[in-house]
């Protein structure tokens, strides 16, 4: 479904992100892992054409993302609050972006009515405008919209931070759906280690750009992600 | 403390993508800015001249003073839409040891080095020399030269004050227009005679120095109501916990036959009316439509034909120009959402390209009326509308994809004024004065209607050729892209 190629992205002389090749297959739900400075939204950014890449190139499903525009109708994405428009109500950022997807209001509606649960209803009906929603329910719309027209791929950066807790476990059973139910390939980054292992088959672990670790999530992989942070850790502090 | 304001200011200024991308810009402003002292400083040294070649039999240091009142007016208007309070930002600070009325005597005193305050000095000071040259007592013009600039003061701080107001208001620039035409009012109808009441004003005080008192008080005045209007707002919960506006959800289905621009009209439509950025620029629609009574009422005007070229191209286009110019930074702040999302370039363009013409037709429709001072403007305002349709969109269009400045359009927090700074304005030179000075100059070599078809031959071209156009242009927003994302998602 995805493939990255030789891809790196260098500013002023320092490369912040480097990955020789990366395959993520159709209906994967993957996780990228690493510390601040890892890369992780650099390559979210280059999977969604926000930023150009020094060298090489993504293809999503046969379609090289910088060169054509066509990935963007199988494609969606929440990456920060910069994704909402802050002057519209929840229920009319929704439907524009249900038109933008070719989803009528009626698809939309029975789309947000599945996340009444999610949404905890501090979302719909409340004529509140984007701008006036807390960081935790902007989030929650954010992410919904992402779900807007059924997307073969959904990117989500960071989705976990801000959410209450009954929130993020809403939102792991949403992300475990949609890979395991509907075929949807989920790209989801984190810091929080036990999040991703519970949601993703796969984890990568980036390291100032590069890939380090590729795990296969089973019963033992949070042991060895916090065994690796930990490690890294206590090394840089030997290194001082 | 000053110090590290300082510090952080000079850092915040030229670290901004702004500055470093624009210095083509920067120099057009320094080298505005210098015409300006010398057409002020020329006008310091003949004004002595002058005075007494119109006025004979007065005295021109009193003739000067009458003229005082307009000066002030003057000032206050084009201080309120290009001057702007100084912006800091203030919320990593509140959290320091730094005392709040630091911060705000900080700010307003910075106000008072604005360049709005130095130049009227390049014309008052050369003119009390003249005046002191020509035999006038040297002690009552010093002390007449303090109370203008005390004068200047006030009018920087009474600026503000307003501006504060109109940042209240729904309507942004209905409190400086109260305040200067009931000011103008007053002096017109002769109610209260402004002209030589301010006139007097100043002589009195250069007779008397003791009367300087005044101005000092009214100008402390002013300062401490700033400064109390400013530190209340110097709380994060008035930034953090702004009122939640109550959402006015209108019927906008009608947008339905424009097609797949369909989804991008509403958009803007929201746009322009839930922000308050926004909002004065349907009561720019207004201006536009009586902006012609400005000039129409003089017959001096009325014989310049070339002149309702301009008034047309200008009252027409008002919305064109103010809304388009901010074309594509008004969705700054979801930028990156567009551009992830699956839209169409050409559409969003387009989207705003209609809202334009519409703008332009309302306007030519409800300038009809002008048709009262000759049916010659009539034609000219249609021949400008036809222009502005057909070229100065696509030109409009094609200049917002040079935009790198971000507009916050949320952003309610305190100290914020941000808004149309100078730079925005000489955009609209070159939409206004080519097209003005293309009809001039056909206007004189082959008189008014070869002129009219000129304007209305260009308008059509652009309207015939508008598909390859926007494809052009779509091209170059689509080079820009990148740079784009990246200054929009930037703080400055």
């Amino acid at each position: 479904m995805i493939y990255t190629k030789d891809l790196s992205k260098t500013y002023n002389g320092t490369t912040v992100l480097n990955i020789e090749e990366l395959t993520i297959p159709k209906g994967q739900s993957f996780g990228l892992v690493g510390n601040n400075g890892a890369g992780k939204t650099t390559y979210f950014s280059l999977l969604l054409d926000l930023i150009k890449p020094t060298t090489g190139n993504i293809t999503s499903n046969n379609v090289v993302v910088d060169e054509s525009e066509d990935w963007k109708p199988f494609t969606s994405s929440f990456i920060d609050e910069s994704f909402l428009i802050g002057y519209l109500t929840p229920e009319e950022y929704f439907y524009f972006i249900g038109e933008l997807r070719g989803q009528n209001k009626a698809d939309v509606d029975t789309l947000t009515a599945k996340f009444e649960d999610f949404f905890n209803g501090e979302i719909i009906g409340k004529k509140k405008y984007l701008r006036d929603l807390s960081k935790g329910n902007q989030k929650k719309a954010g992410i919904v919209a992402a779900l807007i027209g059924q997307p073969e791929v959904i990117i989500l950066d960071e989705p976990f931070a801000n959410l209450d807790p009954t929130t993020q476990i809403r939102l792991k059973q949403i992300i475990k759906d949609l890979a395991e139910k509907q075929g949807v390939t989920v790209l989801v980054s984190s810091h929080d280690l036990t999040h991703v292992t519970d949601v993703c088959e796969r984890i990568v672990v980036l390291e100032k750009g590069n890939v380090i670790k590729d795990l296969e999530t089973n019963p033992a992989t949070l042991k060895e992600l916090e065994a690796h942070f930990a490690g890294r850790a206590v090394v840089s502090q030997e290194e001082e | 403390m000053i110090k590290h304001f300082l510090n952080l200011e000079w850092k915040q200024y030229f670290r901004s993508s702004y500055w470093q991308k624009n210095i083509a810009i920067n120099i057009l402003m320094v080298f505005f800015a210098l015409y300006f002292v010398a057409m002020f400083l020329g006008l310091g040294f003949g004004l002595l001249f002058i005075l007494k070649e119109m006025y004979p039999e007065q005295d021109p240091f009193v003739v000067a003073n009458g003229f005082l009142f307009y000066w002030i007016i003057g000032d206050l208007l084009m201080r309120f839409f290009l001057q702007k309070l100084p912006v800091m930002s203030v919320k990593p600070l509140l959290t320091l040891p730094i005392k709040r009325s630091t911060v705000v005597n900080y700010v307003l005193g910075k106000s008072a080095l604005s360049f709005f305050n130095f130049l009227p000095l390049f014309a008052i000071i050369p003119f009390s020399i003249m005046l002191i040259g020509d035999g006038y007592a040297v002690s009552e013009i010093i002390t007449w030269l303090f109370a203008l600039i005390i004068t200047v003061l006030i009018i920087n701080f009474l600026n503000f004050i307003i501006e504060a107001f109109s940042a209240e208001s729904e309507l942004s620039f209905l409190p400086i227009i109260v305040v200067v035409s009931v000011l103008f009012g007053l002096n017109y109808f002769e109610i209260v005679p402004m002209t030589s009441l301010i006139g007097s004003g100043f002589l009195a005080i250069a007779n008397h120095p003791i009367f300087i008192l005044i101005p000092i008080a009214v100008l402390i005045g002013c300062y401490v109501f700033n400064y109390k209007t400013l530190i209340k707002k110097l709380y994060l919960d008035s930034s953090l916990k702004s009122k939640v506006a109550e959402v006015n959800a209108s019927d906008l289905s009608w947008t339905e036959r424009f097609g797949d621009i369909a989804p991008f009209m509403k958009l803007d439509l929201k746009l322009i009316w839930r922000n308050k950025r926004t909002k004065s620029m349907t009561f720019l629609l207004l201006i536009g439509v009586l902006y012609g009574l400005f000039f129409y009422p003089q017959p001096m005007y009325r014989e310049m034909t070339f002149m309702s070229a301009f008034i047309g191209i200008f009252s027409t286009g008002f919305f064109l120009i103010n809304f388009g110019q901010f074309i594509p930074a008004w969705d700054s702040g979801y930028y990156k959402l567009l551009m992830s999302q699956n839209i169409k370039y050409e559409q969003y363009l387009r989207s705003k390209f209609i809202l334009m013409v519409i703008s332009v037709v309302l306007l030519f429709v409800l300038g009809i009326p002008y048709v009262y001072f000759g049916y010659k403007i009539l034609i000219a305002h249609f021949a400008a509308a036809i222009y502005n349709i057909g070229v100065n969109t696509h030109v409009i269009l094609w200049g917002g994809s040079f935009n790198r400045k971000k507009i916050e359009l949320d952003k309610k927090a305190a100290f914020n004024y941000q808004g149309t700074g100078a730079v925005q304005w000489l955009i609209g030179i070159p939409l206004m004065l080519v097209p003005m000075g293309l009809f001039g100059l056909v206007n004189w070599l082959a008189g008014f209607a070869a002129a009219i078809a000129l304007l209305i031959v260009l308008g059509v071209l652009g309207i015939v050729f508008h598909k390859k156009l926007m494809k052009g242009i779509t091209k170059k927003y689509g080079d820009s892209k990148y740079k784009m994302i990246d200054a929009f998602s930037q703080d400055n």
